[in-house]
């Protein structure tokens, strides 16, 4: 095929739920692709001697080798060319932000002017990686011979999940410690199941196991053990901390303490994980909101808007204080949200939650901003426009602005720098901290931040452990 | 793991249950709490403060009153079954008076019904730490009184009985005495453990006098890790997370009409599931 061939085959269009049935079920909203789909969009590809979608993938997937099987059919050589850098194809391939990373940098998108005619490369993943699951064609992965050598893995989340299947590979003696009941970190308790379904993490920590790394849930180091402990007492050679950002970051307004104002973190997993939404079956309770403010502009401040239409909001509001363009969320996300009915107030921030005068709710005070001049990063900052109050009409807050660092291991750690965002600092080549031996990433080194770069931490600092544990 | 080693009822709702739990008896100190689940497929995450650990044996032990459909699930659990989830040690220890600096000197603890439990490791950390220790021991009616003989052998005979209805010791609520002995002038500290209601008066009682008064909140948890905030109240002016900040705070500094409220924010559902429970137990 020529490249004006190429250009001519249409972008192929992912199905989905109907948006009216979907804002009311838990069920997954984009469907998959099917094989002659998926055949089609690979063969858009140009096969680009210079790769430039590898420079947006932050752990440089070979795409266009993975395209050109997929283009053939051969899905199967197409995973094994992703999983030569990436190991979690079926999360990434559902959730990274493509139209920031590779589709971004894509050259189909470039000569037709639009990025969303990019080829639709993480459609194309996750398609590979549903296959192989969903026929049991996976295949099996040889570990190499034991070290000796006992590593322990804290949190199991990408970062986590990761750092513990490369170590295993090597040989490692590996055991996973998570505080929760159930594994997977973000994944189970934060992004919902219509995003992301549970069966495909729980596959992906079954996945680990077979390779013999074992896991004690409800384990939480700081307190149940000490990181040090692991080391001086129970005979581990290197620790891997991947505990996440996990510290809710609130507004510190008025009235943020009143029943109904909920951080995204307990809103979601009161639903995801304790699966509030079962109602009358599940003991956890979720917050009967009707109308229901969401503040954020992220994937988090999305993903619990939707959540709240789901768990039977009439309407749900999204209050941001910069316009959409800045909004960090995925794209798919923000056009999904809208599709299904959540109302976007963008150039607006809560500044008081006002009470019903017996504990809870009864609306939500708002000011007006507009976008001032650019600050240092580079984004244009919002700015109050004075005397512009208004209240919303809501009897439900979820505040979604961010996560900061969680303090209960680098409190328990002496020894253990953290910069004064309290992230864990980690030489850059081996993400090893300042404790010979013990090694840190994901967002509890980045800051929170995405699935992708997390598992990419975990795979480095499994090297860094294997070339420390061989010295 | 997570076995129940021993099961006993001390009153009508309130049972003391052992649990094979070696990690948290060898570190848990007085004032921590654990975090439990009865079911891990859709039940719920509880918090219960350790009433007392054996580190040699590798237990812990809980004392918890049937209010809502996970505690009713415990209850009718038997010895040898196991407790699907446990979490912990979590919170913060209690700071002992006389192994935090400060000298020894005479401290008041008011139990309040079932707070009397995680009062017992406190008192007894407290007693040898070389404080003086007088215990304050509140409940509707004789037949309440949870660890009575335990807590005498701490306090002898600085060892008060309040009911309401008169039927054991004195008649009338813990903050009677506790006012008196502030009043008489020698109280160095007073932790208070109990119905957040009784805490709040507590805390109200000791105020005029200055007195220093702790006390251990039992809010809504989730994680019980500091990741989701559902625990957290106001603290001089501050949000704070109970359950990793806390347990314990300065009873003169809480904003406790907000932490009642906080209490109240799922009544209705969390008094269906427990319905629920009940009526599916009639079946059993
Ligand atoms: C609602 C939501 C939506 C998101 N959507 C997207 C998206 O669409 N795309 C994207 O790329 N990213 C998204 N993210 C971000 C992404 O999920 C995170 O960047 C990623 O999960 C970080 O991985 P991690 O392994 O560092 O930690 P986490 O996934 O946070 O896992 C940390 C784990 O460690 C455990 N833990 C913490 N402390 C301890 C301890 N002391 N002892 C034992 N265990 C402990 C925790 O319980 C948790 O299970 C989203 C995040 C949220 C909250
Ligand atoms: S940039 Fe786009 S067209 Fe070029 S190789 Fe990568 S995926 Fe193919
Ligand atoms: S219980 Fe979630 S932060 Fe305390």
């Amino acid at each position: 095929m020529t490249p004006k061939e190429k250009m001519a085959i249409p972008p192929q269009a992912m199905p989905e739920q109907d948006a009216a049935v979907r804002a009311r079920n838990m069920n997954e909203v984009a469907l998959g692709y099917t094989a002659e789909m998926a055949k089609t969009e690979a063969s858009r590809c140009l096969q680009c001697p210079t790769k430039p979608c590898m420079q947006g993938c932050p752990v440089a997937i070979n795409i266009p080798g993975f395209l050109a099987k997929a283009a053939e059919g051969d899905f199967a050589s197409a995973l094994d060319v992703i999983k030569e850098t990436s190991l979690l194809p079926a999360v990434c391939g559902r959730v990274c932000p493509q139209e920031k990373q590779c589709q971004k940098f894509c050259t189909m998108g470039k000569l037709l002017k639009d990025v969303d005619k990019a080829v639709a490369i993480g459609r194309v993943e996750r398609f590979c990686a549903d296959l192989a699951r969903e026929t049991g064609a996976e295949k099996p992965v040889a570990c190499a011979p034991k070290t000796g050598k006992k590593v322990a893995i804290i949190g199991s989340g990408p970062a986590s999940i990761t750092c513990a299947a490369d170590c295993a590979k090597a040989g490692h003696d590996v055991t996973v410690f998570e505080a929760f009941h159930r594994c997977g970190g973000v994944l189970v308790y934060g992004i919902p199941e219509f995003r992301l379904p549970k069966a495909i993490v729980r596959h992906e920590i079954e996945a680990i196991k077979q390779l013999g790394v074992k896991i004690e849930n409800n384990f939480v180091i700081g307190r149940t053990r000490k990181l040090r402990d692991l080391i001086d007492k129970d005979g581990f050679d290197a620790v891997f901390v991947g505990t996440g950002a996990g510290l809710p970051k609130f507004m510190g307004i008025e009235g943020e303490n009143l029943n109904g104002v909920f951080s995204a973190n307990e809103y979601l997993t009161r639903a995801n994980l304790m699966k509030a939404y079962l109602e009358g079956s599940a003991d956890t309770p979720f917050w009967h909101g009707k109308r229901v403010a969401v503040l954020g502009g992220g994937n988090v401040a999305m993903d619990a808007s939707r959540m709240a239409l789901r768990l039977g909001a009439e309407k749900v509001y999204l209050v941001y204080r910069r316009s959409e363009a800045e909004m960090p969320a995925r794209k798919e996300e923000v056009h999904h949200a809208k599709e299904e009915g959540v109302e976007f107030h963008m150039l607006e921030n809560a500044k008081r939650v006002i009470s019903d005068g017996k504990g809870a709710v009864a609306g939500l005070e708002c000011l007006k901003y507009e976008l001032g001049e650019p600050d240092a990063s580079g984004r244009r900052s919002p700015v109050a426009v004075e005397g512009s109050e208004f209240v919303l009409d809501v009897d439900t807050v979820v505040v979604a602005v961010g996560n900061a660092s969680n303090p209960l291991i680098p409190t328990t750690t002496e020894g253990l720098e953290i910069n004064k965002r309290g992230n864990i600092v980690v030489d850059p080549e081996t993400n090893m901290t300042s404790i010979p031996g013990v090694f840190a990433g994901g967002d509890i080194v980045l800051g929170a931040a995405t699935v992708i770069l997390a598992m990419g931490e975990g795979r480095k600092a499994a090297a860094g452990i294997s070339a420390y544990l061989s010295k | 793991m997570n076995r129940i080693i021993s099961k006993s009822r001390l009153s009508d709702n309130v049972y003391k249950m052992q649990l094979e739990a070696p990690l948290v008896a060898q570190e848990r100190k007085a004032g921590q709490f654990v975090i439990l689940m009865v079911d891990d497929e859709l039940g719920e995450r509880i918090p219960l403060t350790i009433a007392d650990a054996d580190a040699e044996k590798g237990t812990i032990t809980v004392i918890f009153q049937t209010v809502g459909a996970t505690t009713t699930k415990l209850s009718r659990l038997e010895p040898g079954d196991s407790i699907a989830a446990l979490l912990g040690p979590l919170g913060r220890p209690t700071s002992i008076r006389g192994e935090n600096g400060e000298k020894p000197g005479h401290v008041v603890c008011v139990g309040g019904g079932i707070g009397v439990a995680p009062m017992h490791p406190i008192a007894q950390a407290l007693k040898a730490a070389g404080n003086k220790v007088t215990i304050i021991m509140g409940a509707r009616n004789e037949g309440l009184f949870v660890m009575k003989d335990e807590m005498a052998a701490i306090a002898g005979e600085n060892l008060i009985l309040m009911t309401d209805d008169g039927s054991s010791g004195r008649k009338g609520l813990v903050t009677e005495p506790l006012k008196e002995l502030c009043e008489a002038g020698a109280v160095d500290e007073v932790i208070a453990i109990g119905p957040p209601i009784m805490m709040k008066f507590c805390a109200l009682a000791t105020k005029p006098y200055g007195v220093k008064t702790t006390v251990s909140l039992n809010t809504i948890m989730i994680d019980g890790t500091g990741m989701c905030g559902g625990c957290r109240v106001s603290v001089g002016g501050k949000t704070k997370f109970v359950c990793v900040d806390g347990p314990e705070f300065d009873g003169h500094e809480v904003d406790w009409d907000q932490m009642l409220s906080r209490m109240g924010a799922f009544k209705p559902q969390e008094q269906a599931a427990k319905e629920h429970v009940c009526k599916a137990g009639i079946f059993k």
